[in-house]
């Protein structure tokens, strides 16, 4: 549920924060500039900013060459390596995936389609630690998926692959929710259109529909990838938390919290910051992008 | 978002599925949704009532269990309202005025999306925490703040700050504040204004965006469990019971508190659908 | 109903639980594999301090790594006691002057009501024959137990692994650290809790054995069945007292000392040794002893004043960052 419903960062929305309808001359026509003002930034500074800096704090006091020890330890760096890449791959069944359901729930009408939609919003709704129970039950060797795989020998459970499955659980739905409403938007004509001029199924989809959906399905992606490298509820129970092999850098943090080394919780906690800033501003700048496509193709 | 079949005006609905392809694209999402979604989800409900309503409900009432749920939706009780008024207030401001410093300002609103819940933890341990920025003083004045309820409702309310605001932001500037300016006009006050004019415009998806923010803060996970001290019947929320009865041995009791958090979820993506028609989305 | 849960409300915002009025709550603080021993004292507790001193108490419990738990009382959790497994941890209390600097001599036994030791869990049947300390250092054994950066439990198996391979190797250091490295290697997850590291045996199936408290061993195969798990004991081990103490810093701001006291005298009560005895604690009172001594095997044990010559040097020479701790732990 991390960023939030994405399906309402659609092109119609207008993105968040951009005020281009706003006429000049309109600033505070209505009541409630200072009430609202007032309570938003005392909101954010003791909320947000306050705790933010406490920590920000705390790793300036480190130094920088006690930082750079720390950050790029062995074991952080695998850490990083493994969040990282296993976000990725979550990211990737997530794109393919989501672009299915998308697919299939705006362009068909079939049964149990209402449940399948209701279903996708699961992961939002569904507590991480439950999720996390619910996987490693399911795929440890006693487990309903554990007792097919585990004689083929795939391991899900204490491997990587439990740290890809419980980060494409919980961000499955953000590639279903972003490109679902752009789905909708492409006029039925677009593709009739490519259709009577000789285009096979394959052309369509390749050279009209997937232009005017990618940013919307890059945008997804990207929230998925972002959302994935700060789960932690579900990881820890199904990755089985090995140093080196499937610890994440939720979990050192977390460690080191426990060892009381909080210059070190500070330091992993900073870098976690900056990746999710950089993200921010990265699917900022996607959606400002998708707002220019959904301009031109009307 | 929600596609209304009844709205299909076409004559033939073209949305039928007609080729093998289509067929095949369906049986695959059936597929997937089945094995990666309900296979989960009926695991936790079938495992929590295996033994029986009975047994189910004797896990749930034991004091600590019934102190974590007791726990848990206190914490929705307070965390929700106030993050609606922030959403509201966000909201209004950041789409009915221009002013300075509005860009960073949304970046903050946001910052607590993509921040690890462990970092959520982190940052309050930092802030109000015996060694951290302000616990000292605190303890000065003999206010303690970690591994009390108080610092299960502050990560919960960082955690889910942007929830309500990020559904009102995009509406609202959809809307524009044309209705507002006219009732303006017409000599109405701020608070008429915002009770008859906006409130009314935006009541679905503020009641979503609560809806979101209440299941957030009923799951969340990481960031308390930094900041609860695990004390039995006491810190301890829902999901961090889940873990204890686990490491307990006690697989039963933790998969009756999982399946009421399941059956929770339910009803929580019943509501957000009943509302995403209501929303128009 | 409304007023119920008003006052409910009340209650759990002021820290203590809705439970009936006058009842005194006091916060004990404790290592990880504890729970189902003080559950067990707590209840009993409860009606002999109301028989004793007439008054209604209830304990709260919490339970993680013994530093982790003294981390947090740092950080603000008000414990009103500490049963921890381990001196240093205590010490650590003492120098954030929340516990006495004497809080040793508080309570008889070096205020450790009761002992135990690192022993072995092994699967059903023994199938890797792992006898004593050597074995851990082999190439086709895994080992499971937990950090010990983070708990007591994982300091007193490193301190026995080294007790034992002071001896075996006649002091000789580089070949100590060749085989704790060897050791540590063949960990392939460090749990940051005693309880979590037997989950990680018992439930997740990782590991050939498990090292850990030898109440925790006999008690998981009490648990689980003796036709799944043997427990071995290992040569020598190290004796690991349970230290206990009052924390003044909270007991004089809540006024609850005397039952603080009480309930740390409790534990050496007859009644007190017996459920510890029961739940495979070794004790010292004269009945108790007798009571239990068929479960607990005869073993040699070294204390870390003969070996390592005392706490206040074990935790500078081998837990201080750097220390001979940091150069074995190769996989933190």
């Amino acid at each position: 549920m991390t960023s939030l419903d994405a399906a309402r960062e659609t092109p119609r929305a207008v993105a968040f924060g951009t005020s281009r309808a706003r006429k000049p001359g309109r600033r505070h026509l209505l009541p409630g500039f200072g009430l609202t003002f007032g309570i938003t930034a005392l909101y954010l500074v003791l909320i947000v900013a306050l705790p933010l800096a406490a920590m920000l704090l705390k790793t300036f006091s480190l130094g920088w060459p006690e930082f750079w020890r720390i950050v790029s330890s062995p074991r952080a760096i695998s850490a990083y390596w493994i969040t990282f890449s296993s976000a990725a791959a979550a990211a990737v069944f997530n794109g393919f995936f989501g672009l299915l359901l998308a697919w299939v729930l705006v362009r068909y009408e079939f049964p149990g389609k209402r449940i399948i939609d209701g279903l996708v919003d699961l992961p939002f709704a569904l507590p991480t630690a439950v999720a996390g129970l619910a996987l490693v039950t399911l795929f440890g060797p006693a487990g309903w998926y554990g007792q097919l795989l585990v004689p083929l020998g795939v391991t899900v459970t204490h491997a990587q692959l439990g740290i890809i499955v419980a980060m494409a659980f919980t961000s499955l739905p953000f590639v279903v929710r972003t490109v679902q409403p752009v789905l909708e938007d492409i006029p039925e004509d677009v593709q009739e259109a490519a259709r009577l001029l000789g285009a096979t199924p394959f052309q369509v989809f390749s050279r009209v529909i997937l232009p005017l959906i990618l940013p919307a399905f890059t945008t997804g992606v990207v929230l998925c990838f972002a959302r994935a490298i700060g789960e932690f509820g579900a990881v820890v129970f199904i990755a089985g938390n090995l140093p080196g092999m499937t610890e994440i850098v939720s979990l050192l943090i977390f460690i080191r919290l426990d060892e009381h080394n909080y210059p070190a919780a500070a330091a992993l906690a900073t870098v976690l910051l900056t990746t999710a800033f950089v993200t921010l501003f990265l699917t900022n700048l996607l959606q400002a992008w998708q707002l220019r496509y959904a301009d031109k193709s009307r | 978002m929600q596609i209304n079949p009844a709205d299909a005006s076409l004559p033939a609905d073209p949305r039928r599925p007609n080729s093998a392809v289509a067929w095949g694209l369906i049986g695959l999402a059936y597929l997937m949704a089945g094995a990666v979604l309900l296979v989960p989800l009926l695991l936790i409900v079938v495992t929590g009532f295996r033994e029986g309503v009975g047994v189910y409900l004797a896990n749930i009432v034991e004091p600590e269990t019934l102190h974590a749920i007791f726990l848990t939706v206190l914490a929705a009780i307070v965390v929700v309202p106030i993050n609606v008024g922030f959403g509201i207030a966000a909201a209004w401001l950041v789409t009915r005025y221009d002013f300075r410093g509005k860009r960073l300002l949304i970046t903050f609103i946001e910052i607590p999306f993509s921040v690890s819940p462990i970092v959520a933890g982190v940052i309050y341990l930092f802030l109000y925490g015996g060694q951290g920025l302000l616990g000292p003083l605190l303890a000065e004045f003999d206010l303690k703040l970690m591994f009390t309820v108080w610092a299960i409702f502050l990560v919960s309310l960082f955690v889910t700050s942007p929830f309500v605001a990020r559904e009102l932001i995009p509406l609202m500037q959809q809307q524009g504040g044309e209705d507002e300016e006219a009732a303006l006009s017409l000599g109405a006050n701020g608070r008429q204004i915002f009770w008859h004019v906006t409130l009314p415009n935006i009541r679905w998806a503020l009641l979503y965006g609560a809806v979101l923010c209440n299941a957030r803060v009923i799951g969340e996970f990481g960031a308390v469990s930094v900041v609860s001290g695990a004390i039995r019947g006491q810190t301890n929320t829902l999901p961090l019971q889940i873990e204890l009865l686990f490491n307990d041995f006690n697989v039963t009791g933790a998969f009756a508190a999982a399946s009421t958090l399941a059956l929770l979820a339910v009803l929580t993506i019943v509501l957000k659908s009943v509302l995403e028609r209501k929303t128009g989305h | 109903m409304n007023k119920l849960f008003t006052a409910a409300v009340a209650a759990i915002l002021l820290g203590t639980a809705p439970v009936l009025a006058q009842t005194t709550e006091i916060l004990n603080v404790s290592y990880d594999i504890s729970r189902e021993l003080f559950d067990a004292v707590n209840a009993k507790f409860v009606p002999s301090y109301k028989a004793s001193a007439g008054a209604d108490v209830k304990v709260n419990q919490s339970h993680a790594g013994s530093s982790k738990q003294a981390g947090l009382i740092l950080e603000g959790l008000e414990a009103d006691v500490v049963t921890f497994n381990q001196v240093i941890d205590v010490d650590t209390l003492a120098k954030g002057e929340f516990v006495a600097a004497d809080w040793k001599t508080k309570f008889e036994n070096n205020a450790s009501p009761f002992y135990s030791l690192p022993a072995f869990l092994v699967r059903e049947g023994n199938p890797k024959g792992i006898k004593d300390w050597a074995d851990l250092a082999r190439d086709d054994v895994k080992i499971i137990f937990p950090n010990p950066k983070t708990s007591g439990n994982g300091r007193y198996t490193y301190l026995a692994a080294r007790a034992w391979a002071t001896e075996a190797f006649a002091g000789d250091e580089a070949k100590i650290e060749e085989y704790l490295k060897k050791v540590f290697s063949n960990v392939p997850v460090f749990e940051t809790g005693g309880r979590a590291a037997t989950t990680t045996f018992v439930e997740n199936k990782i590991g050939d054995v498990l090292i850990t408290f030898e109440a925790e061993v006999l008690g998981t195969i009490k648990q689980l069945g003796d036709d799944q798990y043997d427990a071995v004991v290992p040569s020598v081990s190290l004796l690991a007292e349970f230290p206990v103490a009052v924390v003044d810093k909270v007991v004089d701001k809540r006024g609850t000392r005397d039952i603080a006291t009480a309930y740390l005298s409790y534990l050496y009560s007859p009644e007190g040794q017996d459920i510890a005895g029961a739940f495979f604690h070794r004790v010292h009172e004269a009945a108790a002893v007798e009571k239990y001594k068929a479960q607990f095997p005869e073993v040699r044990l070294v204390t870390v004043e003969d070996v390592f010559g005392g706490w206040d040097k074990v935790k500078a020479d081998h837990f201080a960052e750097g220390g001979l701790l940091d150069k074995v732990f190769v996989n933190q």
